[in-house]
Parts: structure tokens; sequence; C-alpha cells
């Protein structure tokens, strides 16, 4: 009978790339690029997959995957990756888009991509905040938070309420997966994961436009630890961004 | 071949597809929607993909991502909607990939107009958007020469991993002429293995055009450069008309203008004076040595466009040390017509006797002479 020494239980998805990110502590940018390597290694997709960058802190994305990549303009992925999806359906395509980038400067293309049906995967990080550019205000800011560019927190009255994209999309008649799922522990980030193989998985199906938003930390910006940053999370992006399906068209497992 | 009679925005499009370029993206606005009519119908018959994006910012980003991908791709699009599409036309130098974009310039600036004007001069020719980087700008004058540029477009965007714009006018885009099409004469072209087709077998590719490193951002702009002087050297096209050491003026234009000009120096050659005409194909790279040799017999030149003066800013820095430059032209939507290019001949070859040696200030003169035009 072997050790349990002799059996691997934890390794570096064959996806990603041996590299060192750039993110700051206790964000959880690294915990969904490595869930989306799990997902391609899973599928066996990986040598067929073209990813898009966004312009925001994954803007280096491709350096920490070993597939093809495209960095994007700002907003533009879903432009992107609708034209590589349609002159090249065998391929597998997925953006990856923080909050600025998707529903602020991107908002046009995401919500077209979608009710195109275009057939690639969107993976949507919300973490309430422009990070890269240092903490200012997102369309998805909770009302109040305070930012660099709300500095009294977010008056609703003046900018508007935060954008619930995953629900802004479902409104859209054309079909689609669409989920919204959490990474501030363990349990919520077993069932993001699962949701984002689902997503990559009605894209080889061929069913539909998928989309999972990712509710995402941001201790610097926030001015939290890591560990508050989490409880943040909870406390007061889920009870604005609930979790769950918010749709998905019959489903064929593969 | 046979001829067919065909409109030029759609001899366009076959074209295109005539040179392999099974892949398109637009967006619709006048003076170019036949364009993309046309291929809605011709593109599901050849296997093609049509494709009619929410925005002409959208649709220059479906093109990067389209071109990364490795296919011909191509677009078309007028004056304002290619003002949307210079974020992506940036990038895409940037990043050095190969698209094809067709612009059917209207009268500008803002919404303009939608009739035939040259007023995106500047911006086709000397960048557009942000950053250091040329598109390679092609200038048919009929539409014979809007399906032979067109084929030829996409065998320049993949030598040099560039964008090239076919830059027509209302006129080239409206008017029927009878077109053959011949197969495009293309030399070799090295596989584009630098494309995002999927890692398999190989290391991963990425296209991007982010360079933190000032140093490494630095040295793509001097690849560009390079890719620039090279296309100076091998790519410059450019017709001579009537020209011989009797010219008393040689006119600069291109396109639609340089038809005009034509029947202008038919009607200044009944009256004695003969006038050579200079028509740029390629306006970047400008042509510029071949243009310093064709003035090189005559006393003046006037750079004819419809535009408030532009290309003249390229005929100036060329040849505008030796020779009196001066513009003529009218905007707005507004072609001159030939009897007003001949009046404005007359009147320079009547004002300046002996060639000065100095150039006059020759926005004066342009101003002074479109305000005339515009009360006459």
């Amino acid at each position: 009978m072997a050790s349990t020494l002799d059996r691997t239980v934890f390794r570096k998805p064959e996806s990603l790339a041996p590299k060192i990110t750039h993110y700051c502590p206790g964000c959880t940018h690294g915990v969904i690029h490595r869930m989306v390597a799990e997902v391609l290694d899973e599928l066996g997709v990986m040598d067929r997959t073209v990813g898009v960058a966004p312009v925001g802190c994954s803007v280096l994305i491709y350096h920490y995957f070993e597939c093809d990549f495209q960095e994007a303009a700002h907003g533009r992925a879903p432009a992107f990756a609708t034209g590589i999806k349609r002159v090249r359906p065998d391929l597998v395509v997925f953006t990856y888009q923080g909050d600025g980038d998707l529903c602020s400067i991107g908002m046009s293309e995401i919500i077209h991509a979608a009710n195109r049906g275009e057939k690639f995967t969107t993976i949507f990080v919300n973490n309430a905040i422009y990070g890269m550019t240092g903490g200012q205000m997102a369309p998805t800011t909770l009302a109040n938070q305070v930012t660099s560019t709300s500095p009294f927190g977010r008056d609703t009255d003046h900018t508007g309420m935060p954008i619930r994209m995953s629900e802004l999309l479902s409104a859209l008649v054309t079909p689609a997966y669409i989920e919204r799922v959490s990474t501030h522990d363990a349990r919520h980030t077993i069932k993001a994961k699962k949701a984002v193989r689902r997503a990559f998985q009605h894209q080889l199906n061929n069913d539909c436009f998928s989309m999972v938003e990712v509710l995402s930390t941001c201790p610097t910006n926030w001015g939290l630890t890591p560990l508050e940053a989490t409880k943040w999370v909870e406390d007061n992006m889920i009870p604005y961004y609930p979790l769950g399906v918010f749709k998905e068209p019959p489903v064929e497992e593969g | 071949m046979a001829k067919t009679l065909m409109k030029g925005n759609e001899a366009i499009g076959e074209a295109a597809i005539r040179a392999g370029a099974l892949n398109y993206f637009c967006y619709p606005i006048t003076p170019q929607t036949e364009l993309a009519e046309y291929l809605a119908k011709r593109m599901p018959e050849v296997g093609g993909v049509f494709l009619q994006g929410e925005s002409e910012l959208a649709v220059s980003n479906m093109l990067f991502g389209a071109a990364g991908a490795g296919v011909r791709v191509f677009t078309s699009s007028s004056s304002p909607g290619i003002s949307l599409m210079q974020e992506a036309l940036s990038y895409i130098a940037g990043a050095q990939l190969p698209v094809v974009v067709v612009n059917i310039v209207r009268g500008g600036p803002g919404l303009g107009g939608i009739l035939p004007a040259q007023s995106d001069y500047f911006q086709a020719t000397k960048g557009g958007g942000h950053g250091d980087y040329r598109l390679l700008v092609l200038a048919p004058a009929s539409v014979q020469e809007a399906v032979d540029l067109t084929m030829k477009a996409f065998y320049l965007a993949d030598k040099y991993r560039n964008p090239v714009m076919i830059m027509g006018d209302g006129m080239i885009g409206q008017m029927m002429e009878p077109v053959e099409f011949n197969p495009p004469q293309e030399g070799d072209l090295p596989p584009k293995d630098w494309a995002t087709t999927g890692a398999k077998g190989r290391k991963r590719n990425q296209i991007h055009s982010l360079f933190l490193d000032p140093v490494a951002l630095e040295a793509n702009n001097r690849v560009l450069y390079a890719k620039y002087e090279e296309m100076k050297k091998h790519e410059v096209l450019f017709e001579r008309y009537n020209c011989s050491r009797h010219n008393k003026v040689l006119l600069v234009a291109y396109g639609t203008m340089a038809r005009i000009c034509k029947t202008a120096i038919a009607e200044l050659k009944r009256l004695k004076i003969s006038v050579g005409l200079f028509r740029p194909i390629t306006l970047f790279p400008f042509p510029e040595k071949e243009l310093r040799t064709a003035a090189e017999p005559v006393g003046r030149l006037v750079s004819v466009e419809m535009s408030m003066g532009q290309m003249v800013e390229d005929v100036e820095r060329v040849v505008g040390r030796e020779k009196p430059v001066s513009f003529f032209g009218r905007c707005g939507g507004i072609v001159p017509s030939p009897e007003e290019v001949v009046a404005e001949v007359k009147r320079l070859v009547a004002d300046s006797g002996p060639p000065a040696q100095k150039k006059p200030a020759r926005k004066k003169t342009g101003a002074k002479k479109t305000a005339k035009s515009r009360k006459g």
C-alpha cells in the first residue's frame, strides 16, 4: 500500500504558468486564476484556448497562463472574444474582466455580446472598486462605500445605485448561463469553481453565452486586512449582490 | 475576364472576397452602407463571416481579435465611424496585426455631412490615434483601382503586419463603373506563427501592445518605424499625368479630385496652358522623391483637395523650400468643378509672371480663394 507521501494531492495546474503574480496580499485574483486554470486542465482544452485580458488589475493575466492570450483595449474584451470566436469557432475563448472594465467602459460590448449569444465565457471579477488605478469608485461600488473618488461615501443621489450585472444581463431574452459566486471562504470558492466549469461546459456544448460573476476582495483599496476583507464581502456585498444561478438553458452534461 | 458594371462600395466588397478576406465586421454609416449590404448577402454564399456589431468601437475591436486569430479580416466605415475606430487602430498597429479598413470619407468635422470629402487626410496619414504609428494608406481614383488596391491591401497588411486603409470618398463609393476582378498578385508571405490559434505543440502566443518597460516600448516603436521605412522604399505608388518641362503649373491631387484635375487639364490644354498632374496613390508612404522629381521643371505647385488644405502640408514639406506651393479646394461635401480648377490655374499663371523665389503665404491665398469660390 502506498503511503500518502506518494500521492499528489495538490499541484499547480498545467494551464497556469510558473510565475509569481503581482497581485496584492489577500486579493482573490490568484484564486480565480487558479479556478480557471484547473477547469481548462480538467476539460483538456488548454491547447485550444484563447484568453482575452482586460485593462485593470489583471491586465498582465497573460503572463500567468500557458494558453494563448490577447490583450484587449479597456472594456472591449467581449468584442475581441466575438472576433476570435466568430472566425475560429473551434477555439475555446474566454474573457477575464473586472468591474470597471466590464460594467463601466465596456457595458455596451458585454450587453451586445451576451445578447448575440456569443459562445464564449466571461469571468467577471467584481470587487466594487477600481483596483489598478488606486481605488476609485466603480459602477459596482456599494452605496456609502468610501473610495478615492467618493471620499465621503458613494452618494447614490449623485451617482445612482450600484449595477447588478448578472441581473441586468439575465433580463435579455437570448439564452445564457449566468451565475454569481463568491470567493470569501473555502466553501464558496469550491462552489465558484463549479460554476466556472459549468460556464466552460456550456461553451463546449455550443449552448450559449456564459458568464460567472465572482465577488472578490480588494483589501488594499478597501483599507482592510485580508481577513476583514473577506468578512466585508459576506456582510456588505452578498446582501446586495445575491449569489446563485440567474439564468441557464436546459443542460446536457458533457 | 468580362467587365461588370458595379458600384464602388460593392466592388470593394467583392474584391476583398477575391483576396481571401472572408471575415467582415461592420456598423452602418452613410455613404458606405452598400458595402455592408452587399456582404450581408455575399459572405454566406462563400462561407464567410458577416457580423454587424453594436458600434464602430466594438467592430474595430472584433477586427483586432479576429486578426489576432490569424485570419484576413476587414471593415468599412466613413469618417465619424473611423474616428471611433482610432482606439483599436492604435492598438492594432502597436500589436502589429494585419487588418484592412475602408474609409469612404465624408465631410466633417463632427457629424458633418454625408457628401464626398477628403478632410480625413491628416487622420489617415499621420497616425490618427494615440502613439507613434502609421497606417499604410491607399487612395483609389476609380472603381477599378479601388478593386485592385483592395486586393493589394490584404497582401500589404499581411506583409507588414500593419493596418492598411483604403481611403476613398463618397464619389468612389457611390459611382458605378465597369470593373474586372483579376486574380490578386501576391508575393510569398511568412506563416502567421504569431497568431492565437491554441498553443498545441508550441509555446503560448501572446498578442499585446502593453510594454511597461520603457526600453521595450521604445524598441517596439523602433520596429514599427523600421517597417515604415521599408514601406517608403518598396510600396510607393503614384501617377504622373501630362507632366512635361512645358508645364506652367503642377497640380497635386488624389482620388476623385485627381480625376477632376484631369478634365481641367484638358480644358487648359485648349487654352494653351500646359499643366501636369501628380497623383499620389499611396498617401502614406507619401511619394516624396517622385514628387520632387516631377516638380523640378515647373514653376509652381497647387495642391487641389476636397478639404481646407491637408495634403498641401506634405507637398510643402517635400518641395516647399524650392517651389511656391499653394492650395485650392472646396470642402463640406462640395466637389470643386473642373471650371473652378481652370480658373484657379489661370489666376495663378496671370498673377505670377516669372515664378517668385520665395513661396507666397499659401494659407492666405487658399482662404481668400475658397471664400471667393463660395460667393460665386
